[in-house]
């Protein structure tokens, strides 16, 4: 293989970006076009006693208001994660089907206006009446109701997970660390709201769509309107961010379907940002509690890790937290357990490190802690308890961790620290410093990918697949891909996506994407060289033929044989001769079994140092250093990006991010971006990333692990673990509020 | 979007003219908050009357002493005027600490003035709220109140002020210059701020159509060492938990004149008299600075969630006093 993976590659898509030539989702203008606006629910419980639309029709440009009582009715949607690839609505009711409302923000009535300004306008005089009913929109409030589930994930993943006896080598530990964790919910805040705009022509439906799975649109919308998928096409062209708030299908994609048929013209439904903290889900408030059992030389005898978060009154969602915790160290007695309060929420969903961006917080706070009572190095400690196996006894299909760990300290500069808190000082900061192991599960419950390789006889390439350029850098990767399957140079060499007319690749979701669309973008590329070798060898005119296709390869477009390097001929002069003018060839991969005998986890660790001002309470990092084991790296420029990029977002998940509920009303605290804080750049400290080389031979073909989580996990941990070091206090709420940390 | 004309004048007797009878319009100047709260449906005006061509933006000397900032001057050039740096570090520190450097360009100092509260519930557009529907109710009382003010709070609103200029505008003692139906009138800045009281709607002492032309800032010496401190939960784009504007004079280690005034904790840019008056005379040790700060917000009335602003603040005043002392203009025997 050649060199182009692997190499630091700008973005094909670079120049289109930051010319503004690159088209999202609400900025497709098509003939006709018409806008919708969607009419919130302003009550978390209850029914719409009567919608008067009298003074909204009235109002200039309306075309059409829909309400619960034309809508026409749709399928049953069922909840499953779009990267199982069936149907994926994010949550399993559908609003507008009847007069029930079951929370704040869903949706009651649809506008169809001739401006995006009018139909919001008109949305505005839209006058609800409800009858409201006893709402429960906090922890606090259903407490006395909570539940154990029994599945997780739309029924994808047990809730509970339990080996040998927790209880009694608990009571037996020598040490014990048992604490318990409050997190207020997240919001995604992608930089783009969804938009969707949908076509009809001729009983066939277009839907441009800002989706993280066109496939995942595609399959949700056909399902709910009964339509073959044959007469469903979904097409994106860019996204601006999705961060799990477009991994499922919301509502609004199908109403935009809906409004369109209604009204005959292309409709566009672009959400406001507001609308965006109740419309695509959220990562749900939850309590945390993990008990820690171990020896005085410091191995994990028990853990019990327990969760307790809000789901909505239809689903049995929680991320699971309980993935890293059950595997990461080595530990005979180990419970893993979920509960959930019924509430009136949208189905929270997918954030951004899914599960364990707040399971390995607690993990990794309470390993600090038991370091600091054992007198551990907090580093020692991981190394000391890593498991070799996973927790089924099966070793990792690739690890790392230890390499990780080391190599961090040593960019960090980890040696020698003093581990006493509170123990440097900056004029009004005191300095601290922390870190924490990373760990994100390698999903592999994605069914068969595949993509198709096309060459034309003048030697350039288009490679396809259905995914979508999300902000990953997915369209440059693939090229690289593509381009060392074919042996072409990177500029021979282009790679389409964003398309469900094209093969069909997953949802790029739980950091599964790089890894799975790769394969079948090398399956297929590949596919055709050796479809074109078997031509050469077996051409009589060829300078290879009756070689041994294994002792052939190609390079820069030019077919030769390993050990004679003058004897060959280009792609071009094979298919001329053989009046080929394009050559063609699919490729696919079927990710291994669930049951394949391997751990699955992406390694890495994170070090942070903060500067604590202990008087008013501020957390301001100094420095963040991340080494991961992702596997191979297919473009570590876009690569780093993602893993810088993750790593703010733990930073943000530490100090900044939460969204409360307002149980009087049942409604966000935070609707915009200046009440809901992520961290601006002027809190970004330098980050350093760096990786740690490994082959894994079990993922995938090309042994690509992802970076879309893990630079995000163990973040906020080694944060909180740094504020410790610098003040001797336990923050065990996220975020870590200035109320929190002040003296 | 709720449709809405817009007017642009040429004059600001033309200006004053157009909004005053047109009982629904406003001036519209930069934009920055103004724009927004239309957006959100929460302003409701059916007229805008642009005011940036009015020859309001200059920012002159005073032939006494003293500054006059023109109402359409932008945030970023008066915290980049020399004059302002030298004599009143303050105001463009609190500029520049107020708005990230897009707002400072676009912003001017007459509408930094009558910024709208930050509070969620006034701008939801849904909840309760005295302010935005008065006799509502206030949301925030039992709701989340954690950015809310403990300083001049009613039982009908506890929005906090958001400007962080008009802090060091108030210990400075400003006057803000205005034009209306009625003619000019001068208003001394702390009484251009009304606590909220029964009638947190009514937010300045302004007539549906007065325009503010200008404020002025007296000659003030002891502002040359003042300073602004802004602590906020991110370092930009981000509002005050507290802020504290703090100017001494200080002669033979007692303090002879000092200036204190607090963002982020009040309904209002918060003078702090109290602490002012056990200041004067006082030594300048953090003793005294901890009394004066413990005086100012005894009087502080807390909720639920912003309980910790009281003990913030109190450790925010001292900061501040302590680090005005090495700016501070001293006198006398050292």
């Amino acid at each position: 293989m050649s060199s182009a993976i692997g190499s630091p590659i700008d973005r094909v898509d670079g120049p289109q970006k930051v010319t503004g030539a690159a088209r999202y989702t609400a900025e497709i203008v098509l003939p006709h076009m018409t806008y919708a606006a969607v009419v919130a629910a302003t009550v978390a419980s209850g029914r719409v006693a009567v919608i008067d639309t009298g003074r909204a029709r009235g109002a200039e440009g309306v075309l059409a208001i829909l309400t619960h009582e034309d809508l026409p009715k749709l399928a049953e949607p069922h909840l499953l994660p779009s990267l199982a690839g069936a149907a994926a609505p994010g949550q399993s009711f559908f609003p507008m089907q009847k007069d029930v409302v079951h929370y704040a923000g869903q949706p009651v009535a649809l506008v169809v206006a001739d401006s995006h300004e009018r139909a919001q306008y008109a949305a505005s005089l839209v006058e609800v009446t409800y009858e409201r009913a006893p709402s429960i929109t906090t922890i606090d409030e259903g407490r006395d109701a909570a539940y154990e589930a029994e599945r997780l994930f739309g029924g994808l993943l047990p809730a509970r997970d339990e080996r040998g006896d927790v209880d009694t080598a608990m009571a037996e530990a020598e040490v014990r660390v048992d604490v318990a964790y409050r997190f207020a919910a997240n919001h995604h805040n992608a930089i783009e709201p969804a938009a969707t705009t949908a076509v009809w022509d001729d009983g066939r439906l277009t839907i441009y769509d800002s989706t993280q799975g066109i496939r995942a649109s595609q399959l949700t919308v056909a399902q709910l309107l009964g339509m073959p998928l044959s007469d469903v096409r979904v097409i994106t062209h860019f996204v601006g961010g999705g961060f799990g708030s477009k991994a499922m299908v919301w509502p609004h994609v199908t109403l935009a379907a809906l409004a369109a048929r209604h009204v005959g013209r292309p409709v566009k439904l672009s959400l406001t940002r507001q609308q965006m903290f109740t419309s695509a889900g959220h990562r749900e408030e939850q309590e945390q509690q993990l008990a820690i059992g171990a020896t005085r030389d410091g191995r994990l005898t028990a853990m019990h890790h327990e969760k307790l978060s809000i789901t909505s009154p239809f689903d049995d969602w929680a991320e699971p937290a309980t993935g890293v915790s059950s595997q990461l160290y080595a530990c005979p007695n180990y419970r893993g357990e979920h509960r959930l309060v019924r509430g009136n929420t949208m189905t929270p969903t997918f954030t951004r490190g899914p599960g364990e961006a707040v399971g390995v917080f607690v993990l990794e706070t309470a390993m600090d802690e038991l370091a600091h009572e054992l007198g551990i190095d907090p580093l020692e400690l991981r190394v000391r308890n890593h498991a070799a196996v996973d927790g089924h006894g099966n070793p990792w299909s690739s690890d790392g961790l230890e390499e990780c760990l080391r190599h961090g300290a040593e960019l960090f500069g980890w040696a020698g620290r003093n581990p006493v808190p509170r123990s440097r000082r900056d004029g009004d900061w005191l300095i601290g410093t922390g870190m924490a192991a990373a760990a994100y599960p390698v999903p592999l419950f994605m069914p068969t990918q595949r993509a198709r390789a096309r060459l034309y006889a003048d030697g350039s390439a288009v490679v396809q697949a259905g995914t979508q350029e999300f902000g990953t850098g997915v369209l440059t990767a693939m090229t690289q891909v593509a381009a060392d399957g074919l042996g072409l140079p990177l500029g021979s060499v282009r790679f389409e996506a964003g398309d469900t007319d094209l093969p069909n690749v997953s949802s790029a979701v739980g950091s599964a994407g790089a890894g799975m669309i790769s394969a079948a973008v090398h399956a297929a590329a590949t596919a055709l060289r050796d479809q074109l070798v078997a031509t050469a060898v077996a051409d009589a005119d060829s300078p290879l033929h009756g070689a041994d296709p294994a002792t052939i390869e190609v390079r820069e477009g030019r077919i030769t044989q390993r050990e004679y390097p003058g004897v060959g001929e280009t792609y071009g002069e094979l298919m001329q001769r053989n009046r080929l003018a394009d050559a063609e060839a699919p490729g696919s991969w079927t990710p291994p079994p669930l049951d394949t005998p391997h751990g699955l986890l992406t390694f890495g660790a994170q070090f942070a140092e903060v500067a604590v001002d202990p008087e008013i309470g501020l957390v301001r990092a100094r420095r963040m250093v991340g080494v991961f084991a992702p596997g191979r790296v297919l473009n570590p420029k876009t690569a780093r990006s993602q893993l810088v990029g993750g790593m703010l977002w733990g930073l943000g998940q530490a100090l900044l991010e939460g969204n409360r509920m307002d149980p009087r009303h049942g409604r966000w605290g935070a609707t915009s971006l200046g009440e809901y804080l992520v961290p601006v750049n002027a809190d970004a400290p330098e980050v350093t990333v760096d990786f740690v080389e490994l082959t894994d031979t079990v993922v995938n073909p090309l042994g690509v692990k992802g970076v879309g989580e893990i630079g995000q996990v163990g973040v906020a941990a080694a944060i909180g673990n740094a504020v410790f070091h610098a003040t001797g206090r336990r923050v065990r709420e996220l975020p870590m509020a200035a109320e929190l940390v002040m003296d | 979007m709720r449709p809405l004309s817009y007017r642009r004048a040429a004059e600001i007797g033309e200006a004053v003219a157009t909004v005053s009878t047109e009982p629904t319009s406003a001036f519209l100047a930069g934009g920055t908050t103004e724009v927004d709260l239309v957006r959100l449906g929460v302003a409701r005006h059916d007229l805008l009357v642009d005011i940036n061509d009015l020859p309001l933006a200059d920012i002159e000397n005073l032939p006494g002493g003293g500054l006059r900032i023109g109402a359409l001057a932008r945030m970023n050039d008066v915290a980049r005027a020399a004059q302002v740096v030298e004599m009143y570090p303050g105001i463009a520190q609190a500029l520049l600490l107020g708005a990230s450097e897009q707002l400072r360009n676009m912003a001017t100092m007459g509408g930094n003035l009558c910024q709208r509260v930050r509070c969620a519930y006034f701008r939801d557009n849904v909840s309760p709220c005295n302010k935005r529907e008065p006799g509502t109710g206030c949301s925030a009382l039992d709701g989340q109140n954690r950015g809310h003010a403990i300083l001049g709070t009613s039982e009908h609103c506890i929005a906090t002020h958001p400007s962080d200029v008009a802090v060091a505008l108030v210990a400075f003692d400003a006057v803000v210059h205005t034009i209306g139906p009625s003619g000019a009138r001068i208003i001394p800045i702390e009484n251009f701020y009304l606590l909220p009281g029964r009638t947190p709607h009514i937010e300045h002492p302004l007539e549906h159509g007065e325009l503010i032309v200008a404020i002025e800032v007296p000659p003030l010496p002891v502002a040359r060492g003042s300073l602004y401190l802004k602590f906020r939960d991110r370092q930009s784009y981000e509002f005050a938990l507290v802020s504290v504007l703090s100017a001494l004079l200080v002669q033979d280690g007692r303090i002879t004149e000092v200036r204190l005034a607090l963002g982020g904790v009040g309904t209002t840019p918060w003078r702090a008299r109290r602490a002012e008056a056990q200041l004067v005379g006082a030594p300048a040790t953090a003793g005294s600075f901890a009394a004066a700060a413990a005086a100012e917000l005894d009087a502080a009335v807390l909720h639920e969630h912003n309980a910790f602003k009281q003990e913030l603040a109190q450790r925010a005043i001292v900061r501040g006093l302590d680090q005005a002392m090495v700016s501070a203009v001293h006198g006398g025997a050292r």
